[in-house]
């Protein structure tokens, strides 16, 4: 058994390739099996992603070498730098792993029953299972090449699920061509910045390039390439165009995990600021760039959100805002990373903040997501103005949406008030003014799910949602465990932010760390 | 570390003891509520709304719709929502523009600094 978990880093990724190719020939022979083999691989997977947490939040980073003679001898005999693909995974790396996990477990889960009456079913747990693949896959490696490949199959996988869902007026297919071209152009841009790196450094693993950076022109083209695109497939303002075309055409629980995917792409830029560049760029400049996208995603996110009347598109723009939290908090910390007082003093809290935003925003978002997904399977429509009364009919539903809504306004004791809190307090120290538009825009995401209550649960039963039923039991399922994480987190935010995020973001912080684990010198 | 209480970094927060408030100010509310006017009886004139006398519209009718939400809100920042909503124009084109412009600006910021 433990030399299995020995290759528990290339099992995570092995496991739901393999699944992805095995669906449509089991799919062939039994229908119905397809989703249950779905959710048993991603299950499988969420437990392989418990146990290297494990080993990485006790242990330290794990580095797994493919194709190697030993899994951990990342420079054999003679060589100077590491030439195989390297799966790189520290705290921050599996952190978001876990995040990935557990979303697509549950939207594996919630499928059974939502796309049960859907055909080509095994087109869409392939597509799904990849997508988790690479998600890991990016989140994982500690090659930027292979992030690369990782990055285009999380692209094409999501294009074709949010294109997915076919209808008469083609406005799924127009989304899907949408983030396709997006996808494209993002994918480009980093391909042409990896070759700006490799090109200077013979290098593709991040550590090596990272030791030695030089931080030339190339470097800063690379650098501007890749904040851009990375942004971009977060879904920051103004280049969030795409995310609510794709997360509302989607099927519900694939747009939890595009969510998710927004969040790897984050992620990325994350990694790429600190692990690569770290204080050989100008982190002042940079670190407002990103506070700036973070401040304009946040307040014209909601701003927007507001006015919507589609609930999926409305939650949508409140994704594009919750980023902006994210960015916002882990901007600060940019920001500051060449002042050691001012980040001690609020800048590890202000990073804190951020990365645990990505933890909640996951959970919360894709629960609200989830809500939205019941309500079209029994009303047929995702038009808040038809909707009302549904909360007589639909109380498990109701009770989840008030609890996802109640989250993401930062309502304690929900999990999204603990993140804020902490961005709130620390962002004021480096900024008030910041801070003051956090608070605004967190009102202002009260306001919009008050709307949303409103329209979609309160009010009499409609005459045509009499006979509506709460929806089927591996749909509450997939709800009832999110909810749970959320009021878990929220009752509980030390556990998390001690045991899981802070880890995270020292292991985003100390690049020596970083790149010692490859190159030696631990 | 004690349970519950999270480092915010100017002070601390205690979502158990948020609970335990909640909960006693819920039964203090509630127990006033018990208390209310003895002379209320459900399913009366009494519980109906009152309209100047006009008749009651039905229920069904009377539910406002998504779109009539924050109608004053809006309306009174039209000038901010008039050009942001032109903006989103749901044509590809102007997303990969807007990336574009994006990346010209950081472009220049991070060239000159």
């Amino acid at each position: 058994m433990s030399s299995i978990l020995m290759h528990a880093p290339a099992l995570v990724i092995a496991l739901p390739l393999l699944a992805a190719f095995f669906t449509p020939i089991l799919g062939r022979f039994n229908r119905k099996t397809i989703s249950w083999l779905a959710s048993f691989t991603l299950g499988l997977t969420l437990l392989l992603t418990l146990f290297i947490a494990k080993q990485v939040l006790t242990n330290g980073p794990i580095v797994y070498v493919f194709g190697g003679t030993e899994i951990g001898l990342t420079l054999p005999f003679g060589y100077t730098m590491p030439i195989r693909i390297i799966f790189q995974i520290d705290a921050m790396g599996i952190f978001m792993g876990l995040i990935t996990a557990v979303v697509a477990f549950l939207a594996a889960i919630y499928s059974i029953s939502y796309m049960e009456q859907h055909t080509g079913l095994d087109k869409y747990y392939t597509l799904l299972l990849l997508l988790a693949t690479s998600m890991f896959g990016m989140e994982l490696t500690g090659d930027i090449f292979n992030f690369f490949v990782f990055f285009e199959i999380a692209s094409i996988s999501s294009v074709a699920l949010v294109a997915f869902r076919s209808t008469i007026s083609g406005e799924p297919a127009e989304a899907g061509l949408k983030y396709m071209v997006v996808s494209s152009i993002s994918a480009l841009m980093v391909l042409f910045a990896i070759g700006l790196f490799y090109g200077q450094y013979d290098a593709l693993n991040i550590a090596t390039i990272a030791s030695v950076m030089q931080f030339t022109q190339l470097d800063k083209i690379a650098l501007i390439l890749l904040v851009t695109v990375l942004s971009m497939k977060a879904g920051s303002v103004p280049m969030h165009m795409w995310t609510p075309d794709a997360y509302s055409e989607a099927p519900a629980a694939i747009t939890m995990v595009l969510v998710a995917a927004s969040q790897a792409s984050l992620y990325a830029l994350f990694r790429i600021a600190f692990s690569l560049y770290n204080v050989t760029l100008n982190t002042v400049t940079v670190g407002w760039i990103i506070i700036i996208l973070g401040v304009l995603s946040m307040f014209i996110g909601v701003t927007i959100a507001i006015i919507q009347s589609d609930i999926k598109r409305l939650m949508a723009y409140h994704a594009i805002s919750q980023t902006g939290y994210m960015l916002l908090g882990v901007g600060v910390g940019l920001a500051v990373l060449t002042n050691p007082a001012a980040l001690e003093s609020y800048g590890i809290k202000a990073m804190e903040g951020g990365i645990f935003h990505i933890m909640n925003h996951a959970m919360y978002k894709g629960l609200l997501f989830l809500t939205a997904g019941a309500l079209f399977y029994r009303t047929g429509t995702r038009d808040l103005n038809k909707m009302g009364g549904l909360a007589h009919n639909m109380v498990y539903t109701a009770v989840f949406f008030i609890i996802g809504a109640a989250a993401i306004a930062g309502i304690p004791p929900f999990n999204g008030f603990a993140s804020k809190l902490i961005i709130y307090e620390s962002v004021y120290q480096f900024n008030p003014l910041l801070s003051i538009i956090a608070m605004l825009v967190s009102i202002l995401t009260l306001a919009s799910f008050v709307k949303v209550f409103h329209s979609a649960f309160l009010g009499p039963q409609l005459e045509s949602y009499k006979s509506v039923q709460e929806v089927p039991k591996s749909m509450v399922l997939a709800m009832a465990t999110l909810a749970c994480i959320i009021v878990f987190f929220g009752l509980f935010p030390e556990l998390i932010v001690k045991y899981i995020v802070h880890p995270a973001v020292m292991a985003l912080i100390d690049q020596a760390h970083y790149t010692a684990t490859i190159l030696g010198g631990i | 570390m004690r349970i519950g209480l999270l480092e915010t970094g100017s002070g601390h927060w205690n979502a158990i003891i948020w609970v335990i408030i909640a909960v006693i100010i819920g039964i203090g509310v509630l127990w006033l509520r018990n208390k209310g006017q003895e002379n209320y009886k459900k399913n009366t004139d009494q519980t109906k709304p009152f309209l100047s006398g006009n008749p009651e519209g039905s229920k069904e009718d009377s539910h406002v719709g998504a779109s009539h939400i924050y109608w004053g809100f809006t309306e009174a920042l039209k000038k901010y929502y008039e050009p942001l909503v032109k903006l989103h124009t749901g044509n590809v084109n102007d997303y990969s523009g807007w990336i574009v412009l994006m990346m010209a600006i950081i472009f220049i910021i991070v060239g000159v600094s």
